[in-house]
């Protein structure tokens, strides 16, 4: 996720101080990993040398932040880029999932008990989402919703494997 | 379900079950709920339960999950004294289910037993409504009380006006929504579900888990449920899994 483009995504919205971009993005996209203040101006200023955004006149008794940043056309048209074009759909192969069963494989041991308390450890988060949604506000909802399927998505992968380790033992093993 | 599934257990049991005493009341062997003690169950040479052991806790929402032919149908129906296993005991409630007479067994079911299936579960003569209220009717309600208690469950099903549509004219995830409320309307005390979200799409899945979790917590309700879905089973305090007949753990309680 780019937090350059994110923050010049909520720039759009109107002016706005550092600070306050900080504590949108925190609270949108945070998810208990809060920008550093030190990043959001870093960026902020790289933002403007690229003329994506420029900064406003200093302000008088605007506390410590002195200038409002506003964003101009140019990073108005890559924000409307970046939202309309797909992410990589990454497969995501060298995941750790993918490198310890097939490490496991060939070393000859049993990937069966590691593919297990995975598929627990997985369903057992995914309790806590589930727990979580019913609880949670609309966007608490379709967060937890993007973990849940991802999450499931590793979960059928986790049992194709098992179903099949017998087969892919062999294979890892010839190859090695 | 077929009937001739009792004589297709009788084959010679691979091992018996060590033969457990009836505690005195209120749970089985280990002083759990319902108790299963190593189950086995085969169809003419085909064994579905190979020494299926599991405890559920009253209260508990248990997911059971497995490959497709693992088992996990058979051990449902043989918690629920549908099939009664070859070998092994199942304990409820303190009772032996498995040496019930089959008249007790289905005053049993019918009396403290919810179920609701995969599909095609509905009366077909019956409207939507007849079938919600039918436990209250068969438990002897009078017709309107339990006409009455039905229809509440319409709305919170997403049913509102659909009351009076015979099963044939209901979607398939409709009338799926008519059957769970048909299996809580009389609070059963456990309630046994087999791929009750097998045939709809996430959204209804997703309203029929948050009804199913939140009417089975409000009463106390124990639920087996046996799902493939990750995100069904999600919503259970723990799942087990079955491999080749037999259940094990992974997560949660000691079995
Ligand atoms: N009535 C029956 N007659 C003969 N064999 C049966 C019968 N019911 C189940 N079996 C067999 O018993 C085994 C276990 O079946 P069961 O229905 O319990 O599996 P399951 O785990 O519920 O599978 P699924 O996920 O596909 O529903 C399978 O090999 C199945 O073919
Ligand atoms: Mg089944």
């Amino acid at each position: 996720m780019s937090v350059p483009l994110t923050l010049l995504g909520l720039l759009e919205r109107g002016p706005s101080h550092g600070y306050d971009l900080k504590r949108d993005y925190d609270a949108y996209f945070g998810q208990g990993r809060p920008l550093r203040y030190s990043q959001v101006y870093a960026t902020l200023s790289r933002l403007a040398r690229d003329g994506k955004a420029v900064a406003g006149p200093v302000e008088q008794g605007a506390g410590p932040e002195r200038r409002r940043y506003i964003i101009t056309d140019e990073g108005v048209a890559d924000v409307e880029k970046w939202l309309a074009e797909p992410a990589p759909p990454e497969p995501d192969l060298q995941s750790e999932l993918f490198a310890k069963v097939v490490l496991a494989l060939i070393l000859g041991k049993h990937a069966g008990n590691y593919l297990d308390v995975q598929r627990a450890a997985h369903l057992q988060r995914m309790r806590e989402l589930t727990e979580f949604k019913r609880q949670g506000g609309t966007l608490d909802v379709l967060l937890a919703d993007h973990a849940l399927y991802r999450l499931e998505a590793d979960l059928r992968w986790i049992d194709h494997t098992a179903a099949r380790l017998d087969m892919i033992a062999r294979t890892v093993q010839g190859q090695s | 379900m077929t009937g001739d599934h009792n004589a297709a257990g009788h084959r010679a049991p691979e091992h018996r079950a060590p033969r457990l005493s009836v505690t005195g009341h209120g749970h089985g062997a280990s002083g759990r709920f319902i108790e299963a003690v190593d189950l086995s169950l085969s169809f003419g040479s085909t064994p579905a339960l190979r020494g299926a052991s599991l405890g559920v806790a009253k209260g508990e929402i248990v997911a059971v999950m497995g490959p497709s032919g693992s088992g996990k149908s058979t051990l449902l129906h043989c918690l629920a004294g549908i099939l009664v296993p070859s070998a092994g005991e199942v304990h409820f409630n303190g009772m032996r289910l498995d040496r019930l007479s089959d008249d007790k067994r289905s005053a049993l079911r019918r009396g403290r037993f919810g179920f609701v299936f995969q599909s095609g579960q509905l009366v077909p003569e019956l409207t939507a409504e007849e079938n919600v209220a039918l436990p209250l009717l068969l438990s002897g309600m009078r017709r309107g009380p339990a006409m009455a208690a039905a229809r509440t469950w319409f709305p919170t099903l997403g049913l509102d006006g659909l009351e009076s549509r015979r099963s044939g004219e209901l979607s398939g995830g409709q009338a799926q929504r008519v059957a769970l409320a048909r299996s809580l309307v009389a609070e059963p005390e456990v309630l046994f579900a087999d791929e009750p979200t097998g045939a709809l799409d996430s959204m209804s899945g997703e309203l029929v888990m948050n009804l199913l979790v939140g009417a089975a917590r409000e009463q106390g309700t124990t639920v087996v449920l046996v799902t493939h879905d990750a995100r069904v089973a999600a919503y259970a305090d723990r799942e087990v899994v079955v491999r080749d007949g037999t259940v094990g753990t992974l997560t949660g309680a000691k079995p």
